[in-house]
């Protein structure tokens, strides 16, 4: 029998507000097997853990049953204090009397007698706990960046820098991602291709990041510190070592109407591309879904011209199995699809467009070369209406956009409008918003120049309607400060699309096994105090793959995430959790079913011998588990027939225990 | 009626016996009446030749019979399989519980066997003696002066109306053609029940289970269940040697037994076959078949050997759980 302790914690008014501690204390001392029960203030502090190691010493206690906040918070706190008192740190068992009681009852009755069933389902627990000691495991000092715009550069840049190997997997021919296809950046108002090549080419050069581009992930085994991903590289028909990224092939291809996905559409490409000049790596791509020699096997034009020999019509995608330590998920961000918003006109008039296309157009590496020219007749437009939250913080139509702020649409618009006018005064520019968010270092600044320097028509109220009649745009909208109807005859709209995550996200995070929130953004370990990690222990966030984020705020992120990726392959060996499963031997039927749901392989079989009762010896096959490749997730226990796969910490015969204890 | 004598069994069994290619036979003993067959271990010719027999009344899976057997006894065992049996057979190996090299199969062909207690109901008791003639079975009773005629299908097993299948998924020589699987309504009366409200779902239930008499005939009969140790003998199980002392163990023995059989059970039905109280109990094992039918795509267990049932593996287009309830909400 085991001698438990328990203790009980107000967690200052947070349990005890609703949780008479005292009466839990008092319930729980007549448990089977607690020799001693008591209730403090705040049992995590120093005063509260000297008053564990007293009790261990005086009472000579086996087992401790903490009754406080969620384990997630405090069981390794709490472990240690055992350890210190020279009990086995597995023999600690936490009830939740917070987040699982106090926090979501409001009468004291009801939550006091919650509080004691759950710590009556701990004591029958720490009842049958028995010492569990961990494991080790090596790391695998090399980290896998998922995404290679700014978010998975800097992160990779920062992690090469402290000397370990990274490699970046992007699924587009180039990295760059979306800040390529920017124009100026705010609120300095850099070009954004100044800043971001230049770190490119930083990848592309350092010695310790590799590039899978045009590459995907399709495979993710392991756990932290031994993951095994495998990543399918795309066939692009040319041998990325042998191309120089010259262009000949370009000039000569003579399927020349592609839509160029660069410039979304807005002007066109060749079968055979690059995707821009400062691409890393310059490397060319074959799009099999328009070159002809591909399709029909005629042409082959590329690979005369071509003087180093680079073209491989039979190229085929390649499959890469690679050891990771760590994991960085940066898939970044897409604006909405504007499709299901036929009152702004997307669909019936070249001359509505998104911001994304915006930059597009007033980019000097654009499809106009940098001049603010309407894309349906060329002509210089005078007036220009940009419309806020298009599709964000939409709660009335969440079938149609995203209940979320994108948070960056306040600003870049600020930056379109005020670079038109600074460019172009002879254009009347109207900003319609909801509210102007502006929360960030030079932000509001930013925007009040925008509108007091620059004379920015900002109008608080929505446009309801974009009518295409001539060569003009009808905007029909509210000003709701001045409390009428406006009409303004625009030549150009502006629509500050909503961002969403990248389609490749979800099947990504099924493949991680790390969470996501509704709306398929990467849910952090805790929103305040673990933000860069996944709660898939070994995966990092990096960028608007966890949330709306502007390109300073990605960047802080991405060094961050980088920071705990080098905090985990700066060591040797990772203690293991020593709540693994295993077999017993004489039950086992080697039926397979366990190994076969493992999602860790952590389950082989072999034949062993058995004495029969009748005294002859038997060969059976049976399960046998590697401790250091099992992550405890419990599976194969159920998936057992016999019930011979049993976890330790968490075997069947505790948890029934803990449930007889509830149904009492 | 079956197509196939046990003469020609006998013949066959002979001879794989003589030429030392198997060392034993697992087929079908005649006991003291001619409905009361048992599976049995024949060791050589005289035995066959003296008790064996393939009649209307065989319905027996051996199947399972091969996990100890093989482990108990030297050189090749031969077993009979009807095509039910084989999916068994397939599952078993799937499961790796026991050597397929110990192991000669013959496929036979199977026109359905015959539910004695249907007989009973139209004949009543005292039976001594069943011949066939033509569609008929000629029942002979102490009571009756002239053998009474019973027409052979209204007196099937249950899930020989149904029968899924009459394709041999498995064997190493087949008498008679291969066969082919069956369009079959065997889960209509799960549809049925399904429908009942749960108040009425759970007094049929109720009442059905109420009859058990814990004898465990279904556990030891059932080709899915050869475990090494049954968590109903396991005292670390906490279910251990429960008898039917009220109403919630009596249904906790079926309900643990047919979650553990999930996914693995063919639908052979000899937990029904053998039942002394007549409990429908393969309806438990048709529902979850059902389901997984609706929710993860066909999947017949023992098709092949070394298939991934949908309960153990994981493909991204798996149902959503919440899925489950919502599909119940609409349907109720």
């Amino acid at each position: 029998m085991q001698r438990v302790g328990v203790f009980v914690c107000w967690c200052g008014s947070n349990i005890a507000g609703t949780v008479d501690v005292q009466a839990v204390a008092e319930a729980l001392k007549s448990e089977p097997g607690v020799v001693f029960s008591t209730d403090y203030q705040y049992m995590c502090s120093q005063a509260g853990q000297d008053m564990i190691k007293t009790a261990v010493k005086e009472h000579n206690l086996t087992g401790i049953v903490v009754c406080s906040c969620s384990p997630r918070m405090h069981e390794a706190t709490f472990r240690k204090t055992a350890a210190a008192a020279g009990l086995n740190p597995y023999m600690v068992e936490i009830a939740n009397i917070r987040e699982q009681c106090s926090w979501v009852h409001k009468d004291m009755a009801t939550g006091t007698e919650k509080a004691i069933i759950l710590g009556k389902a701990a004591v029958a627990k720490v009842n049958l706990n028995a010492p569990l000691t961990p494991g080790e495991s090596p790391v695998t000092k090399r980290a896998l960046v998922i995404g290679g715009g700014i978010a998975g550069i800097q992160t990779a840049l920062d992690i090469a820098d402290a000397g370990f190997e990274v490699d970046i997997v992007e699924k587009n021919p180039t990295i760059g991602g979306k800040m390529a296809q920017l124009d100026k950046t705010f609120p300095t108002l850099d070009c954004a291709a100044c800043i971001l090549t230049p770190k490119m080419v930083d990848v592309a050069q350092n010695e310790k990041i590799r590039i899978f581009s045009y590459s995907e992930v399709t495979d993710v085994k392991g756990f932290v510190g031994n993951f095994d991903v495998t990543i399918k590289k795309n066939a692009r028909y040319v041998k990325e070592e042998i191309c120089t990224g010259c262009g000949a092939c370009l000039e000569k291809c003579p399927m020349k109407k592609i839509p160029n996905e660069f410039n979304l559409g807005m002007d066109n490409r060749t079968a055979i591309y690059i995707p821009f000049a400062q691409a890393v790596p310059k490397v060319a791509t074959i799009d099999p879904t328009a070159c002809t020699m591909l399709k029909k096997g005629k042409c082959g034009i590329c690979s005369k011209v071509c003087t180093a020999g680079a073209i491989d019509y039979t190229q085929k995608d390649e499959y890469i199995e690679e050891k990771y330590g760590a994991i960085v998920v940066a898939t970044g961000f897409n604006p909405i699809s504007m499709d299901k918003f036929d009152e702004f006109a997307y669909s019936q008039s070249k001359d509505v467009i998104t911001s994304l296309e915006f930059e597009r157009l007033t980019n000097a590496a654009g499809p106009s070369a940098g001049k603010l020219l309407r894309p349906s007749d060329g002509k210089h437009p005078h007036t220009i209406v940009f419309v806020q939250c298009v599709g964000s913080r939409c709660e009335a139509c969440a079938e149609k956009g995203k209940e979320y702020c994108s948070k960056i649409c306040c600003m870049y618009t600020a930056k379109h409008a005020m670079l038109t006018r600074d460019k172009y005064p002879d254009t009347e520019v109207y900003v319609f918003y909801i509210d102007v968010r502006t929360p960030g270092k030079n932000f509001d600044e930013f925007y009040r120049r925008a509108v007091e320097e620059f004379g920015v028509k900002y109008i608080k109220g929505m446009v309801g309607k974009v009518t295409p009649e001539g060569d003009k745009l009808k905007v029909q909208a509210s000003d709701l400060i001045a409390n009428k109807q406006l009409h303004i005859d625009a030549d150009l709209v502006v629509l500050a699309a909503a961002i969403e995550p990248d389609k490749s996200a979800r099947p990504l995070a099924t493949m991680l096994t790390a969470s996501m929130d509704t709306n398929d953004f990467f849910t952090e370990a805790h929103p305040k105090l673990r933000p860069v990690e996944s709660p898939t222990a070994g995966v990092f966030l990096s960028g608007a793959c966890q949330g709306p984020k502007d390109i300073p705020e990605t960047v802080s992120q991405a060094g961050a995430a980088a920071s705990k990726v080098i905090g985990l392959l700066a060591k040797d060996k990772l203690t293991g959790n020593p709540c693994v499963a295993s077999s017993d031997e004489l039950m086992c039927n080697g039926c397979s079913s366990c190994a076969n749901v493992c999602p860790y392989g952590a389950i082989t079989y072999a034949e062993k011998e058995f004495r029969m009762p009748d005294r002859t010896t038997k060969v059976r096959r049976v399960a046998e588990v590697n401790p250091a490749v099992c992550q405890g997730c419990g599976a194969c226990t159920v998936a057992c027939p016999s019930g011979a796969m049993d976890l330790k910490g968490f075997a069947n015969l505790q948890i029934m225990a803990e449930v007889d204890a509830i149904c009492k | 009626m079956q197509k196939i004598t046990g003469d020609i069994l006998i013949e066959k069994a002979s001879a794989l016996l003589s030429s030392g290619t198997v060392s034993c036979v697992l087929g079908w003993k005649k006991g003291e009446f001619g409905y009361d067959v048992t599976p049995a271990v024949f060791s050589s010719v005289e035995e066959l030749e003296r008790d064996f027999v393939y009649n209307d009344f065989c319905g027996a899976n051996f199947s399972k019979y091969l996990v100890s057997k093989t482990r108990k006894l030297e050189g090749k065992i031969l077993v009979f399989l009807k095509p039910c049996d084989t999916y068994s057979f397939n599952q078993l190996l799937s499961e790796h519980r026991f050597d397929r090299e110990k192991v000669y199969a013959i496929g036979i062909p199977c026109e359905g066997m015959v539910d004695i207690s249907k007989v009973k109901a139209t004949v009543g008791e005292g039976i001594s003696s069943i011949d066939t003639d033509g569609d008929n079975l000629l029942v002979s009773t102490l009571y009756d002066e002239e053998p009474v005629a019973v027409d052979f299908k209204s007196v099937l097993a249950e899930r020989c109306i149904n029968c899924k299948s009459k394709k041999h998924v498995a064997y190493d020589e087949l008498l008679g053609e291969e066969g082919d699987v069956i369009e079959n309504s065997r889960f209509d009366e799960v549809a049925r029940i399904e429908a009942l409200t749960p108040d009425e779902r759970f007094a049929f239930w109720q009442n059905e289970l109420s009859r058990c008499i814990r004898c465990n005939a279904c556990r030891d009969a059932c080709p899915a269940c050869t475990c090494e140790k049954c968590v109903f003998d396991n005292p670390a199980s906490g279910v251990e040697n429960k008898s039917p002392a009220n109403s919630f163990e009596e249904k906790l023995f079926h309900i643990i037994r047919a979650y553990h059989v999930a996914g693995r059970c063919t639908d052979c039905g000899e937990c029904s076959r053998v039942c002394p109280q007549n409990i429908p109990l393969h309806l438990l094992n048709r529902k979850f078949i059902k389901d997984m039918n609706e929710f993860y795509g066909e999947y017949q267990a023992g098709e092949e050997v070394g298939m991934r049932a949908p309960l153990v593996s994981y493909t991204t287009e798996d149902l959503e759980p919440g899925e489950a309830l919502t599909r119940r909400d609409t349907d109720a």
